[in-house]
């Protein structure tokens, strides 16, 4: 079996496919091209493309691009959906404006 | 930072019934849900709920979320709304957003039941406006009276592109097709039928390939898929559409769950990353619990069963409730949770193809494949009860978990047994008098009273109707087949409404007797009910 931790494995070359330009997350506009390269640019897992790209990290918080970008990742290194881990999940699950999170209600009990 | 017994994130079936069990238990419980209005998608479900009397069946999806609403209010449960859950940390505390700032809240059990978001499937043109998901269109719908659109064309034959194929129809919009890549009809086959006998194409193994128009979707392409999901070229076929719906598959949203800390597994049967749970829903850390679709999609019924064992476990797991008491109500509920996991569509048969019933009865391909009963298949199931006078005319052909219609009948002409799932059968040594009980009770809209001798040459149908304006008295329409074909002018002769049969309209019509067995809806002639 692959595994997506062996960075020296040839993934071969980067061929461009008709789809390419079909947005896959629309918070922040990154078409199936994009990933497709970023995984070429050795971004193996989704939290790496998420760093690389800002895919999933709009409005939606990649409720809607996860599942994509992760099946997008599956194909391209011909690997099994469970060796990939989604993105880290951290707080703010939704987004919040800085002056609502600046306002935190600190109290002990 | 205020405290609570238990902390319940979520107010669907499955948070709300978790809440209201632990509240009558004596523990302290808030609920938070980032909406302005509870119940989750239960407002949404219009339609008759499936399962037997335990599991609330017969009875429509928002009037469950009512019953759960005052149920909790009565058991003083406090409902935060418009609370957005935004963070789940050590030792059981979490981060709300309400209003315009962030609050802390602490309980000594946790209980998520953040439910599901919509699957998507890309293709060329999806973002366009007017491509939504089926959940987003039942929305609009369902709960603010608006029409997603015109004409739609519905990506997906599980029971939730199904349901909202026919809600959409319902609310006035056009179901030009029903597409699946899938060689089989995914959801219920009555359902199937509901919406093959208004005439609504099925195209299984077909996929969409385009979304056509420049500011918002005018048109769709689809295409046939071979066994690999690899579209054939040259076999695209177009639909004008103003709306392309996606019922395509729910993901847990598991997110509060996965950054507490608990052990996670990806397993696509279950949608996507679900937490690893226990047989009472309890999480690798203990007294944080899930239930409903965060820990694996399935339905509304089993969400609220597994909402009020999760309930009932936080209670025992903060020694409100003895173990031995635990015990006995968790036993109960397993049992109603295993007859819900019966059947053809058991989360443990996905993917199979059946070709015999539990019965031992051949499957219907047609159904399968084109969401009706051929003529052929109807004759192998035992449906018919004797020909003379009215008689009921089942039409439920595969073994799914519901029995209402089995005590709907005053004259026991109905059995199903103890098993939910087995198919019902007519007893022909009781007589039918036509009362329509079991027609109103059947959520699947599969009975039908025939009578062959209702005047010389014509035979009488009754037949379950949801749509308005309702069909009056006199009226003539066409009488449509399973397939939706015309077959020839049909005359109302008698509409019944009752309390009991909870908005479903008994339509009678009047064809000729050659049509007994294949008139099955009303469509009506818009010219004469204006």
């Amino acid at each position: 079996m692959k595994s997506i931790n062996d960075r020296s494995q040839d993934i071969g070359p980067f061929v461009s496919q008709t789809d390419d330009a079909i947005i896959i997350c629309r918070c922040e506009e990154i078409t199936k091209g994009e990933i497709r390269q970023a995984i070429h640019d050795g971004m193996f897992t989704v939290n790496e493309i998420r760093r690389y790209l800002r895919s999933g990290m709009g409005l939606c918080q990649g409720q809607t691009c996860g599942k994509l970008v992760k099946n997008i990742v599956v194909q391209e290194l011909d690997v099994i959906p469970a060796q990939l881990d989604p993105a880290t999940s951290r707080s703010p699950m939704r987004p919040v404006e800085m002056k609502v999170l600046g306002n935190e209600e600190v109290t002990h009990v | 930072m205020k405290r609570y017994d238990l902390i319940v994130v979520g107010a669907g079936p499955a948070g709300l019934s978790a809440a209201i069990e632990a509240a009558k238990c004596g523990l302290s419980v808030a609920v938070f849900d980032e909406n302005a209005k509870p119940g989750g998608q239960l407002f949404k479900q219009i339609h008759k709920f499936f399962g037997s009397k335990e599991h609330q069946a017969k009875i429509r999806g928002y009037k469950i979320g009512e019953t759960l609403l005052s149920e909790a209010d009565a058991a003083g449960v406090e409902v935060y709304l418009n609370a957005t859950v935004s963070g789940m940390y050590m030792d059981k505390e979490i981060l709300v957003r309400i209003g315009a700032a962030m609050e802390h809240f602490k309980a000594d059990a946790i209980i998520i039941a953040t439910g599901a978001s919509e699957n998507m499937v890309t293709f060329d043109g999806w973002t366009l406006p007017g491509v939504i998901g089926a959940g987003a269109a039942q929305t609009m719908m369902n709960l603010y009276g608006i029409q997603p659109g015109k004409r739609v064309l519905m990506l997906g034959s599980g029971n939730v592109g199904l349901v909202v194929s026919f809600q959409l129809m319902q609310a006035g919009c056009e179901v030009v097709a029903l597409v699946d890549a899938a060689p089989r009809i995914g959801g219920y086959g009555v359902h199937a039928s509901k919406i093959a006998r208004c005439g609504v194409p099925f195209y299984l193994s077909h996929t969409i390939t385009k979304a056509e128009g420049t500011d918002c979707v005018t048109g769709v392409e689809i295409s046939q898929v071979d066994d690999h999901f690899t579209t054939i070229p040259g076999t695209q076929k177009h639909f004008d559409v103003d709306t392309i719906c996606m019922a395509v598959g729910l993901s847990p949203m598991s997110q509060l769950l996965k950054m507490a800390g608990c052990n996670m597994v990806d397993d696509p049967r279950r949608g996507g990353q679900v937490p690893l749970v226990d047989e009472n829903g309890e999480t690798s850390i203990s007294g944080v619990f899930a239930a409903g679709d965060v820990s694996g999609i399935e339905e509304a019924s089993s969400a609220m069963i597994e909402g009020r064992m999760s309930g009932l476990s936080a209670a025992a797991y903060l020694g409100f409730l003895s173990e031995k008491d635990k015990d006995s109500s968790l036993n109960e509920l397993e049992v109603a949770l295993d007859s819900l996991h019966q059947g053809m569509f058991a989360p443990g048969s996905k993917g199979k193809a059946f070709t015999k019933t539990d019965e031992g009865i051949a499957v219907s391909q047609s159904l399968l494949k084109k969401g009706y009963l051929d003529e052929a298949d109807i004759a192998r199931f035992n449906h018919f009860g004797k020909k003379t006078g009215v008689h009921p005319v089942i039409e439920c052909t595969q073994n799914i978990p519901c029995n209402p219609c089995q005590d709907a009948c005053p004259k026991q002409c109905i059995k199903i047994g103890k098993t939910i799932t087995a198919i019902p059968r007519i007893d022909e040594d009781n007589t039918c008098t036509g009362c329509g009980l079991c027609i109103a009770s059947c959520s699947g809209q599969a009975i039908f009273l025939v009578d062959e001798d209702y005047e010389p040459g014509y035979a009488s149908i009754t037949l379950p109707y949801e749509f308005l304006p309702r069909p009056q008295k006199g009226d003539l329409g066409t009488a449509l087949s399973r397939s939706g074909q015309p077959l020839g002018v049909a005359e109302i002769i008698d509409v019944r409404s009752a309390k009991a049969f909870d908005h479903t309209t008994l339509v009678t019509i009047k064809v000729p007797v050659a049509q007994a067995m294949t008139a099955r809806f009303y469509k009506r002639e818009a010219q004469r009910a204006e």
